[in-house]
């Protein structure tokens, strides 16, 4: 693998590397809360829109402004420190971070320091394991602090190779994202996971952001920013119990890229250390398009940002019974849901865990709720809607066909208009935007042939053109049967009602 | 010699354009034909708006020719420290970095002056980012004391307490920190407040230290400082630490003017050594005239106070520091540097260079050193436990008393350019107002005679529990009102600077 500076990096095998060193890792999330105004002023937080139009004295820092705390953002935060189990503060004051950037409208930012808003809590997920029992193992992330602050501008660094300040012709500050409310999320360290812990990692940013979304605080996009992670790694010589040096990746924008930014730290920290050196206490900067993670600023020369308690604000003191009141509101979290449709559904373990990882969960819900049983609804998804997203490289849930769609292909099969076969034809035709599934089924004329006279001449022609296979059925083969109704279905182009047609085929036979 | 109009006080120009006996527009016109008369020797303003404030003078005088009610200072001319935003004069802070910058919004301030139907001259001279006690710290060069203009006018606020002692105004707003409202107003003769911490807007006032800054009133009496207080005042949701409670009824008690019954204390810490001997004779009359009026004095120790000094210059310019990082030349202001050969980085680092000047550099390097990283502890922590113990002492003070009082400053105006190249000297003209500003309470200077040794101006300082502005009025007019009938004519007719 070829870094930035043109160095390759040393790998070792990730199995090998197990076998001799425990990695240890931890998660800073940063989410933007999805509030209609900013942390402290009266603009806009919303994505887009023109350059520099959702900005006020406030936001751009203008000399004379003044911060007022939005408390909506407050509620937000303690929605989530509630929901991962956090203790909520009584009292507790914003600080300023002081550095210099250009896209830092005040050269410092109004954060969190010593006295976060939500501290010491959990979130535990199941992470895939076909070793283990259930093909997923229980982990408990810990949760050290949720904090609040207040998002950056964006720059724009225009020429130059990299697209980075440095060797830049010129840079454009967009201020429409300063000021938007930021809550970050720092996990303690997560040890003892061995080779699973690029698979923890993933799986707790996914479980992170469907918490987000049931909590109905952000739109959690990684795509757009707003949802993004940086990612500690580090290993232990095993058995040590001594911590390696840990190194702080940034830059990591999907899902994916969370997965492949620890594996490969792993890989690469376990050469350095062969190698008799020490791991540098270092930021790396993640290349989605290598899977690479390079060099970025190292801590030894990091800033002092000179924290101190932000003295244009009011501390903020939620007292017990607005907390009380938003625990009280809390929706049905995704872990508790999960439990509940699985035991509604009467799934398995393995059964569900195949739902909720091809990421299908809410869209069989939805079709459960639309009046399909659970059972067709897994059905319809896993198998052939999960092919079809694949087929075309979109979500599951970006294909163009509604969990009510799906429920209804689902009845007519249930009430015999349609068998599978002619189903999965109505699905192709709502995905090629052909109508609903009444409409595709009318349009293509897919129902099932249940005329009685048509099956009955359909039936009588395929025992005249199988006499040996008919007598073989007179004589009590049974089974023989299926040829025949093969026969009628392939004459029917497949329209036919097969288990009609199978009943049909006995009684004329002398076996009904 | 300024003309009638010019002498008169607030309360009387505001009752005579409402009784028709003169218009704003003459009232104003009086007033900016007198500042260019005196202020190429005064230097009190930066910026004076002849056409806004003769056009807020004539909408004042349309409100009254169309029967409408208007407010207790309407009409009335006012100076402004150029530390609040205006959209229609331009806001400096005394610095070069932000020489000609326009906002694009008002102070909160500024809009309910303008609300009001108080007429803005301009903009007035100060210590650059108000960090000074001389109005020498200005990029756009000194104030001059209108007693004596060899002399300061006192700082931050020295360009509005100047204004009022010359009678180029008869209201003024400063803002004070560490006294930069008392202690010019000391020097120059004429009454300054500083209201209660979070009793008025701090929302478009340039920031210096956010913990401390309070905009309050300058006048030449304690009437017309009150019904400015009162028009300025009262809770601004744009201001987070603003106090959400009524404002206290500060008019009524400057018409009240009377001690009897009233518990002062002195404060043995404040004056004493280091102060002037003209200072400590006339605050000692003043202390006695009190006694004479019907109150109770004794003597109230506030040991903590004698800390107050060094930890102010911890807590100020650890905030000055960060407050002042947003001056980078990128988004307004002075821009240096930026000729396409040097990074962003470089840009920011000469714009600072050259924008700032020594006093503001010196604190942002103070303040910076005592926010870092193994030292916030010993500094600015230690400062804040100080500061709780000042709290701490005021509050058993007041247990005890119903104000306290002090001399305003150590000394009376001293000569300009005495005191620039020592800092150490500068900074212990604020000794006796700095433990109000770090506890948040009222204060309020009002002028007790002339030093016999230089015939200037001293300031009597009476210090009152926080909200309980009213007190501090009640006292000052008290004390006003004894002197001048004693003495006979106003202070300032004694005044010389200006002939």
């Amino acid at each position: 693998m070829v870094g930035r500076e043109g160095r390759v990096d040393a790998l070792i095998p990730f199995d090998e590397v197990l076998t001799r060193y425990e990695p240890v890792i931890g998660l800073e999330t940063h989410v933007e809360l999805g509030t209609v105004t900013k942390m402290f002023c009266g603009c806009p937080a919303r994505f887009g829109g023109e350059p520099n139009s959702l900005v006020c004295p406030v936001c751009l820092g203008l000399p004379g402004s003044l911060p007022v705390t939005n408390r909506a953002a407050i509620e937000y935060t303690i929605r989530i420190g509630l929901a991962l189990n956090c203790t909520i503060a009584d009292w507790c004051r914003f600080a300023r971070k002081n550095y210099f950037y250009p896209d830092m409208p005040k050269n410092f930012q109004i954060s969190q320091y010593d006295e976060p808003l939500c501290t010491n809590g959990y979130l535990d997920i199941s992470v895939e394991d076909p070793g283990a029992e259930g093909g997923a193992r229980q982990v408990r992330v810990g949760i050290e602090r949720v904090h609040l602050e207040e998002d950056t501008g964006k720059s724009l660094h225009v020429g130059g190779a990299t697209g980075r300040i440095h060797g830049a012709d010129y840079s454009l500050v967009d201020y429409n994202r300063a000021g938007i409310p930021l809550v970050e999320i720092v996990t303690k360290p997560v040890e003892g996971t061995g080779p699973l812990a690029p698979a923890v990692a993933h799986t707790y940013v996914s479980e992170l952001r469907d918490l987000m979304r049931a909590l109905e605080v952000s739109d959690v996009r990684m795509e757009e920013g707003s949802l993004r992670c940086d990612v500690n790694t580090s290993l232990s010589p095993r058995g040590s119990g001594v911590w390696g040096t840990r190194t702080e990746t940034k830059n990591v924008n999907s899902l994916r890229s969370v997965e492949r930014a620890v594996r490969y730290e792993i890989e690469r920290q376990a050469a350095v250390l062969d190698e008799g050196r020490p791991v540098a206490l270092e930021t790396r900067h993640f290349h989605e398009d290598t899977g690479v993670t390079t060099v970025g600023r190292s801590k030894e020369e990091a800033q002092d940002y000179r924290y101190f308690p932000e003295p244009d604000l009011v501390p903020v003191a939620p007292s017990r019974e607005w907390v009380e009141q938003i625990r009280a509101a809390l929706p049905e979290l995704p872990l508790a849901r999960r439990a509940r449709l699985k035991t509604e559904w009467g799934l398995s373990d393995r059964e569900f865990a195949a739902i909720h990882n091809a990421g299908a969960v809410d869209l069989v819900a939805r079709t459960v709720e639309a009046g399909a049983p659970p059972a067709d609804a897994r059905k319809w998804w896993l198998n052939e809607l999960v092919r079809r997203a694949n087929e075309s490289g979109t979500d599951l849930a970006e294909l163009p066909i509604t969990p009510a769609d799906v429920a209804r292909v689902a009845a007519l099969v249930a009430s015999g208009e349609l068998n599978d076969k002619l189903a999965r034809q109505v699905i192709e035709g709502v995905l090629a935007g052909e109508g609903t599934p009444d409409e595709v089924v009318a349009a293509r004329g897919l129902a099932i042939v249940s005329d009685e006279g048509a099956l009955t001449a359909a039936v009588d022609e395929a025992i005249a053109a199988n006499p040996e296979v008919a007598q073989k059925v007179r004589d009590g083969k049974v089974a023989a049967a299926g040829a025949l109704v093969g026969a009628v279905m392939k004459a029917t182009r497949g329209q036919a009602d097969a288990a009609r047609a199978r009943e049909l085929i006995l009684a004329r036979l002398g076996r009904g | 010699m300024a003309d009638e109009l010019t002498r008169m006080s607030a309360a009387g120009i505001a009752a005579a354009i409402a009784g028709g006996e003169v218009s704003a527009l003459e009232v104003t016109d009086a007033h900016l034909a007198w500042i260019g008369e005196v202020d190429d020797a005064v230097h009190a303003f930066l910026h004076v708006a002849a056409d806004g404030a003769r056009r807020a003078a004539r909408a004042v005088d349309e409100r009254r020719a169309d029967g409408e009610p208007l407010g207790p200072l309407a009409g009335v001319p006012l100076a402004l420290k150029d530390l609040f935003t205006t959209t229609d004069m331009p806001t400096t802070c005394g610095s070069a970095i932000l020489n000609g910058w326009r906002p694009p919004y008002d102070a909160t301030i500024t809009r309910r002056l303008r609300e009001a139907g108080v007429v803005i001259l301009g903009k007035t001279n100060m210590d650059e980012f108000a960090m000074g006690s001389s109005t020498e710290n200005s990029a756009f060069g000194p104030t001059h004391n209108p007693w004596d203009l060899t002399r300061v006018p006192g700082g931050s606020s020295g360009g509005s307490s100047a204004a009022v002692a010359a009678f180029e105004a008869p209201l003024a707003i400063g803002t004070d920190t560490g006294g930069s409202i008392r202690q010019p107003a000391a020097v120059c003769g004429v009454v300054g407040v500083k209201p209660t911490y979070g009793g008025s807007s701090r929302y478009g006032v340039v920031a210096f230290a956010s913990s401390l800054d309070t905009p309050g009133p300058l006048a030449r009496t304690v009437l017309d400082a009150a019904l400015l207080h009162e028009t300025m005042s009262g809770h601004d949701p744009c201001d987070s630490t603003s106090v959400d409670a009524p404002v206290p009824p500060v008019v009524a008690a400057a018409r009240q003017a009377d001690v009897s019954g009233l518990t002062i204390g002195v404060v043995p810490e404040l004056g004493g050594e280091g102060c002037q001997p003209g200072v400590l004779a006339r605050f000692g009359e003043a202390v006695e005239l009190l006694e004479s009026l019907g109150a109770k004095v004794i003597e109230v120790s506030c040991p903590h106070f004698s800390y107050a000094l060094p930890a102010y210059y911890l807590i100020a310019p650890s905030e000055c520091s960060s407050n002042l990082a947003r001056f980078d030349g990128m988004r307004y202001g002075l821009r240096a540097g930026d000729d396409g050969t040097r990074s962003a980085e470089e840009v920011m680092a000469l714009t600072r260079e050259q924008g700032f000047g020594a006093e503001v550099k010196r604190r942002i390097m103070l303040g910076t050193y005592a926010l870092s990283s193994g030292y916030y502890d010993a500094y600015y922590g230690k400062a804040q436990q100080v500061r709780t113990l000042i709290i701490r002492d005021f509050e058993a003070a007041f247990d005890r008393v119903d104000v306290l009082v002090s001399p305003s400053t150590p000394t009376t105006a001293f000569p300009l350019g005495e005191r620039v190249d020592d800092p150490l000297a500068m900074y212990v003209a604020d000794l006796c107002t700095i433990p109000s500003d770090l506890a948040g309470n009222a204060a309020l200077s009002v002028p007790c005679g002339l030093a016999a040794e230089d015939g200037l101006p001293v300031g009597l300082q009476i210090m009152a529990p926080v909200l309980a502005d009213d007190r501090v009025y009640r006292v000052g007019a008290a004390v006003e009102a004894a002197l001048e009938s004693r003495r006979g004519h106003p202070l300032l007719d004694d005044a010389k600077g200006l002939g």
